[in-house]
């Protein structure tokens, strides 16, 4: 049995935070969930799915987070509790369903989680999703632990039926990604079927019904501060007159700072874990009671600027800091040393720091940036991409995958990149304004993501771009997750269907559509010559499972190289591929064979045919 | 309880996750406080992987630099680029089986000579310990018990609040059953080899 659905009620867990929230979502019921991965969400959805494999709880990898939402704002709607799992910038892409079902509401609890990044280890922006609470009305609540994100996750679904509305479950990598003890609880039951009651009236977002809708959302975020101010989770602590509004983890870092200061009974804490609405009556009360105030949050200055309306309001001029050169930036994330240290200074409190090595003379270190896997297929889509294009000017628009790497050289393929889709989307702007050749990369899941509309345009406006397709056959990034090309049949999984990706390009009505097998890189270049020598609209769909995912479900990969001695030491493997298995030893070429997954496309390419298979 | 930090620095799929994990699970065993932090996602193709652990009493997942007491290394050149997080009172633990970045055999960059390595950090920190992870591993019948090896000899300077019986506990615990004789051999191996 999944180890999230024992009832082991009482026992300790050592949790990661994702899991943590699993297992708040199954001891409070949820009988549905839906998702996009993203990191750092991902493994939260890995585990339902699992757990949805052992258990009656219905869980699925939807298309993209507006189909997420949507899937599930009608399942919460059928009476069931129902949570929705995605990255911060994937609420952007589901924001046209929030907005408005926020207007609806829903029946049965709703629960979004937004994972936000900040510092961006894994994203292209460090957006701060709790100003969605304020631009949709609809509450947020922050957990500061694994423990608490386990419990909170049950007030969520509480609360969400309370109000009758969804409500914004915020993380950031930070607590996603931690593990720690978690005493589990006992596990609600299980509902997972509900109805449907029609009230059209109520349901069907014409302009007359929303507009009776926003009053109702009005009242609700007066309601909902109401109970934020009772709420268990906006905590105040300590007495003192100093004062530290906190959200987050950074209410870990103030504490452990308060302790290393020696200052615990100076400083009293407010620890935000509802904050939308912010509190507004309990914020005053306290900033009354204090001499100054310091917010320490990260990313956008989100409470400050409560704090400050509020004590505008209130008509306190007390001194509210928060982001300043001096004290936070609204820039990446914290940690405990810098929390510490603006407390110190804000408050003049003396304290030494630690004596820090000199490292001025240690030598530039060789880097060590990540880099596509040995083997992967992308890199030899890339490779024949840029033996396709040698003399001709191009720009090449990439998307969001493992293939993003791709733009480091030596394969240097990608020039421009936004957000999931916008290979395609770009590259139709580039081919209008520009007189270079376009060719545009996407995954598969980023296809199906967010691609297709991009280009049915370019079908329809007629625009002159190549797109690379790259079909590994899984959403490699974010840990292998399924996608609607996937054969689950063949992964053991049934009652999926399949989408063909060369049925949906040629249904588009794109003319020139050719599938490749990069690793067969001479058939491969000119299949690219060709589809980038037609005008108009073509795909190229370069079609090779991801050998990262084949090693691991223990599939037959290729058996690996050596460099023989007809070696004469160009280098063009090395140089023109970048892949991890080679490494140099006295000057010479050699391939590390456990790392080697045998594509052989460095044997194809290499001058004197000197990389050969190894006997064993 | 007194506040012990561990950064552990490794290089994507030197299997230091397990490391971690075999980790806390011992401190949960022993009712140590405990947080851990990792970070998953694009750095693990082949980049390097970092995970922080905090042992006693305090709330913080994650350390800032120069506050970690232990850096265990996974590979040599990680424990050097890692010092940043150290101060003069920290002990390193470092495998000195070399696993050279991509960029170095593209000629980015040169890998430092060993002794170089274990020069540089033992004058920056107050205890240097080196040993052959991999070699030890090879011994005890399985070379991807590295993190076994190098768990062993960070047991034995005694600085965690985590005993030895503990650890064998969490390897029958959390590693897989045909791996738990030569995972607790490789453990042993390491302890034996820093005595
Ligand atoms: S995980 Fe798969 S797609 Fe990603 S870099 Fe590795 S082989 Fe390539």
């Amino acid at each position: 049995m999944h180890k999230l659905l024992k009832d082991h009620s009482g026992e300790k867990m050592f949790l990661l935070g994702n899991e943590a929230i699993v297992r708040g979502a199954i001891e409070a019921g949820v009988g549905f969930a839906s998702t996009y991965p993203g990191t750092p969400s991902s493994e939260i959805s890995a585990n339902f799915f699992q757990i949805a494999r052992q258990s009656d709880l219905y869980f699925e990898y939807s298309t993209n987070e507006k189909v997420a939402l949507e899937v599930a704002a009608a399942a919460a709607n059928a009476g069931v509790r129902s949570m929705c799992i995605m990255k911060h910038v994937g609420v952007n892409v589901a924001a046209d369903v929030l907005m408005t079902l926020a207007y609806v509401g829903v029946r049965g609890g709703l629960v979004i989680l937004t994972a936000d990044d900040p510092y961006m280890f894994s994203s292209q922006n460090e957006q701060d999703n709790r100003y969605y609470g304020k631009l949709s009305g609809l509450p947020i609540l922050e957990p500061s632990s694994a423990q608490e994100a386990k419990e909170m996750i049950g007030y969520a679904f509480d609360l969400s039926e309370k109000l009758a509305e969804p409500v914004l479950f915020r993380t950031t990598t930070r607590l996603n990604h931690s593990t720690a003890p978690v005493v589990l609880g006992e596990m609600a039951k299980r509902v997972t079927m509900g109805d449907f009651g029609k009230d059209p009236f109520n349901y069907v977002t014409v302009p007359a019904v929303s507009r009776k809708l926003h009053i109702k959302l009005l009242n609700n975020i007066e309601k909902a501060e109401t109970i934020s101010c009772d709420s268990r989770y906006n905590i105040i602590e300590g007495e003192g007159a100093w004062g530290i509004i906190c959200n987050g983890v950074s209410y870990n870092y103030v504490k452990d700072a308060l302790c290393d200061l020696e200052v615990k009974d100076k400083v009293k804490i407010f620890r935000v874990g509802f904050s939308h609405p912010m509190p507004g009556k309990l914020i005053k009360d306290f900033i009354d009671g204090c001499e100054k105030v310091l917010v320490v949050e990260e990313g956008e200055p989100y409470m400050e600027e409560a704090v400050k309306a509020f004590a505008q309001e209130a008509g306190y001029t007390h001194p509210i800091r928060g982001k300043a050169p001096e004290l936070f930036s609204r820039l990446f994330e914290f940690d405990p040393a810098m929390v510490r240290s603006a407390i110190a200074s804000y408050f003049g409190i003396p304290y030494e720091t630690s004596d820090l090595p000199d490292l001025s003379d240690i030598p530039d270190l060789p880097q060590r940036p990540p880099n596509l896997c040995a083997g992967c297929s992308h890199r030899a889509t890339f490779y024949a991409v840029n033996k396709a294009i040698e003399g001709i000017e191009t720009i090449r628009p990439t998307d969001i995958g493992c293939y993003t790497l791709g733009f480091l050289p030596p394969l240097s393929t990608g020039d421009f990149l936004i957000c999931m889709g916008s290979s395609v989307g770009t590259g139709c702007g580039f081919s209008k304004t520009t007189d270079k050749k376009i060719i545009s990369f996407i995954g598969d899941s980023t296809f199906f993501h967010s691609g297709i509309p991009g280009l049915i345009n370019a079908v329809f406006n007629n625009h002159d771009i190549n797109l690379v397709i790259l079909d590994n056959q899984t959403t490699a990034m974010t840990g292998h997750q399924p996608h609607p090309g996937v054969d689950m049949k063949a992964m053991n999984h049934d009652g999926f269907g399949r989408v063909s990706i060369e049925s949906v390009v040629k249904g588009i009505g794109v003319e020139h559509v050719t599938v490749i097998r990069p690793y067969n890189v001479k058939k491969s270049i000119t299949a690219i010559k060709e589809a980038i020598a037609h005008k108009g609209v073509s795909v190229i769909i370069a079609k090779q499972a991801c050998t990262l995912f084949e090693r691991s479900l223990k599939k037959q990969v290729g058996k690996p190289f050596y460099v023989s001695d007809k070696c004469k030491n160009h280098r063009d493997c090395i140089n023109d591929l970048g892949c991890p298995a080679f490494f140099v030893e006295d000057e010479k070429v050699r391939i590390n064979p456990t790392l080697c997954s045998g594509c052989s496309v460095c044997a194809q390419i290499c001058p004197e045919h000197a990389i050969l298979p190894l006997r064993r | 309880m007194n506040i012990k930090r561990l950064i552990i620095v490794a290089v994507g799929g030197q299997g230091n996750l397990l490391s971690s994990k075999v980790l806390g699970e011992a401190a949960c065993r022993l009712d140590v406080p405990v947080r851990m932090s990792e970070i998953h996602g694009m750095a693990q193709r082949g980049g390097v992987v970092e995970s922080a652990m905090i042992f006693g009493d305090a709330q913080s997942a994650i350390i800032s630099d120069g506050e970690a007491d232990i850096l265990l290394g996974f590979e040599p050149l990680e424990a050097l680029r890692a010092l940043n997080r150290c101060n003069s009172k920290t002990v390193v633990i470092t495998n000195t089986s070399s696993l050279p970045p991509f960029t170095a055999a593209i000629g980015k960059g040169i890998y430092p000579d060993m002794e170089i390595i274990k020069t540089f950090i033992a004058s920056k920190v107050s205890r240097l310990i080196t040993l052959d992870a991999n070699a030890l591993a090879k011994k005890a019948g399985n070379e991807l018990s590295v993190n076994m090896v190098l768990l062993g000899a960070l047991i034995e300077t005694n600085i965690l609040p985590i005993t030895a019986e503990s650890i064998h506990d969490a390897i029958c615990e959390t590693t897989k059953q045909a791996f738990v004789d030569t995972n607790i051999k490789a453990f042993e191996s390491g302890r034996v080899a820093v005595q």
